[in-house]
């Protein structure tokens, strides 16, 4: 489908060809490959647990690293503390706020700069300047500009995530097959019916890669703004905990932030996948 | 569908008057077509014949309305086209389906643009779709479709607007042997039922002098008619006419004609 090419390349095309040329012992049954995973993990947590018992010291230093048991005996009390969960609502409430905004105006500012030339040239040289600047870098201009903590930070996740959904947005419309334009005008379709029935929809594939992508870096903007300039969030959270000498706290924080990621990511897929039925499976997956 | 009456009422006169395309601007011009006329009457089925990139697809994007001319102008039913619209269907090579939409959504595409409601539009989309032999494919996504399938599609979508002229640009051109001869038998019977003009682009002989009452030969570009050849075989037409001598004598007479064209096109420009 010409509609989708970023999209469509990436999944599995290397996986059957790497099977079936595998050495006899690593070809494995349906369910060895399961196991094999598991027990990647398995040897991941043993090798933490070695690691921080015996204190290793070989340029790396584990001295200070808790134990995945220290870790988990964390978890269970700061779970069991109403203090923890303000600060995981304080960053999820940023994060939907940032994420819900980028969405807007990235997805919106996107249709229209990719599909109006007049749009292009007033929207988008803005959006090429202000680019090549990382969202962190806002931080301290973000502090004097907005009025409380919570709207800095926000727009620092705002701003993260703005760039990569507006900018696959506009990829996404100028990749809209102009064979599927003239088809629609030949069966009497007018300039707004063409941008719903055939912009907006050839653009979604790739809008849905820009949104995945832009939930990873709001991610790392809240963070970053976070443990610079917060009072609240996990963020914050796991900053504290290292300059009061809470160590495990940190991992528990980093735990924290590395699953909630992992699951807004996990739920973008999910949108998207209900967005494009058209889609084949293994396509809507990859995005 | 009312009645089961799929037809236009036999409308669809084509007239193109020295029809005149140049593309690029300055000195980098490309003349494609060049005091291009063709008449055709309303039902008519004529196919436009020539050598690669002699200006058959540009005469059929004028007449569709997606190019303006640059010199000439055509008329359909009385009127000077000046933009696309629903009168004149396009169906194209391929990969014209709207892939986010389902084969009922493709075809019900110009009645939803024209407001019919939704009952309606249902009910004729599968009128058209039963015409093609695609009932029960309603709810399929056009890349679960064979290619034969999908110009199917693209052929119901088209015609769903009654339009006066259908306009078809080598629609069967990307499909294997097998599947082209029974796409172009089937593309008879669906135009036995419709009567409206049809304006067939193809390279392939056969197939032109298989479908069509008259065939336009093109003279390689700048395209324009070098010949128009009568095709007086009976209706309804059985594939086996190809193999008659009528037709081996039409076809050695188109054949030779577009070789030469081809020649030409090979060693330059006329002047
Ligand atoms: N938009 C355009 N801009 C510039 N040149 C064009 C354009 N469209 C067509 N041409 C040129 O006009 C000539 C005729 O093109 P056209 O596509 O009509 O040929 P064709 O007969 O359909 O060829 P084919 O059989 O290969 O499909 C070609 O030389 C082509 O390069
Ligand atoms: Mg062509």
């Amino acid at each position: 489908m010409a509609t989708a090419p970023n999209v469509g390349m990436v999944p599995f095309v290397g996986a059957p060809a790497a099977q079936a040329e595998a050495p006899a012992l690593l070809r494995l049954a349906g369910w060895r490959r399961p196991a094999l995973r598991v027990l990647s993990i398995g040897l991941f947590f043993a090798a933490w647990h070695v690691a921080t018992t015996w204190d290793v010291d070989f340029y790396v230093r584990f001295q200070n690293i808790p134990t995945p048991a220290e870790v988990l005996e964390e978890a269970v009390a700061l779970f069991g503390s109403a203090a923890f969960y303000v600060h995981i609502l304080a960053s999820l409430e940023r994060i939907w706020l940032g994420f819900a905004i980028a969405t807007t105006l990235g997805v919106g500012m996107g249709l229209l700069i990719g599909w109006f030339r007049f749009a292009e040239d007033t929207l988008f040289p803005p959006i090429e300047l202000f680019r090549p600047i990382p969202a962190v870098a806002w931080v301290p201009l973000s502090i004097m500009l907005w009025p409380t903590e919570r709207s800095s930070i926000v727009f620092i996740t705002t701003l993260g995530a703005f760039f990569p959904i507006v900018l696959n947005t506009i990829h996404g419309v100028e990749g809209i097959d102009r064979q599927l334009v003239r088809a629609a005008t030949s069966l009497g379709a007018g300039r707004l019916a063409i941008f719903r029935e055939v912009v907006i929809p050839g653009a979604l594939p790739s809008i849905v890669t820009g949104l995945s992508v832009g939930m990873g870096v709001s991610w790392l903007c809240l963070i970053s703004a976070e443990m610079i300039s917060g009072q609240f969030g996990i963020g914050y959270f796991t900053w504290v905990a290292y300059g009061i000498v809470k160590y495990s706290q940190i991992v528990v924080g980093m735990l924290v932030i590395g699953v909630l990621g992992m699951l807004s990511s996990a739920l973008i897929r999910l949108v998207g996948a209900r967005c494009m039925p058209w889609l084949p499976r293994r396509v809507r997956d990859a995005t | 569908m009312r009645g089961g009456d799929l037809t236009n009422g036999a409308t669809g006169r084509i007239e193109i008057t020295d029809l005149g395309m140049v593309f690029g601007r300055n000195s980098r011009t490309v003349e494609a077509v060049r005091r291009f006329t063709l008449m055709t009457t309303p039902g008519e089925f004529v196919a436009l014949l020539g050598p690669s990139g002699c200006g058959k697809t540009t005469v059929l994007n004028a007449v569709a309305g997606f190019v303006i001319p640059t010199v000439g102008r055509i008329v359909v039913d009385g009127e000077i086209i000046t933009q696309p619209g629903a009168d004149r269907g396009m169906v194209f090579q391929q990969h014209s389906l709207f892939p986010w939409k389902t084969v009922l959504g493709n075809v019900e595409f110009g009645l939803k643009m024209r407001g019919v409601g939704k009952k309606e539009r249902k009910s004729q989309a599968h009128a058209y779709l039963s015409l093609v032999g695609l009932t029960g494919f309603e709810h399929a996504y056009p890349r679960e479709l064979s290619g034969g399938m999908q110009q199917r599609v693209g052929i119901a979508r088209a015609l769903v607007n009654r339009p006066r002229v259908l306009l078809m640009d080598e629609p069967f051109g990307a499909l294997d042997a097998q599947t082209r001869l029974t796409m172009q038998e089937l593309l008879l019977g669906v135009w036995r039922e419709v009567r409206t003009t049809v304006l067939f682009v193809t390279h392939d002989i056969d197939e032109a002098l298989f479908l069509a009452d008259r065939v336009a030969v093109m003279t390689g570009r700048p395209g324009q008619i070098r010949d128009l050849v009568e095709v007086k075989f009976t209706r309804p037409r059985a594939a086996e006419i190809i193999a008659t001598p009528a037709f081996m004598v039409l076809k050695a007479r188109v054949l030779a004609q577009v070789r030469e064209e081809s020649a030409r096109t090979l060693s330059g420009p006329r002047p």
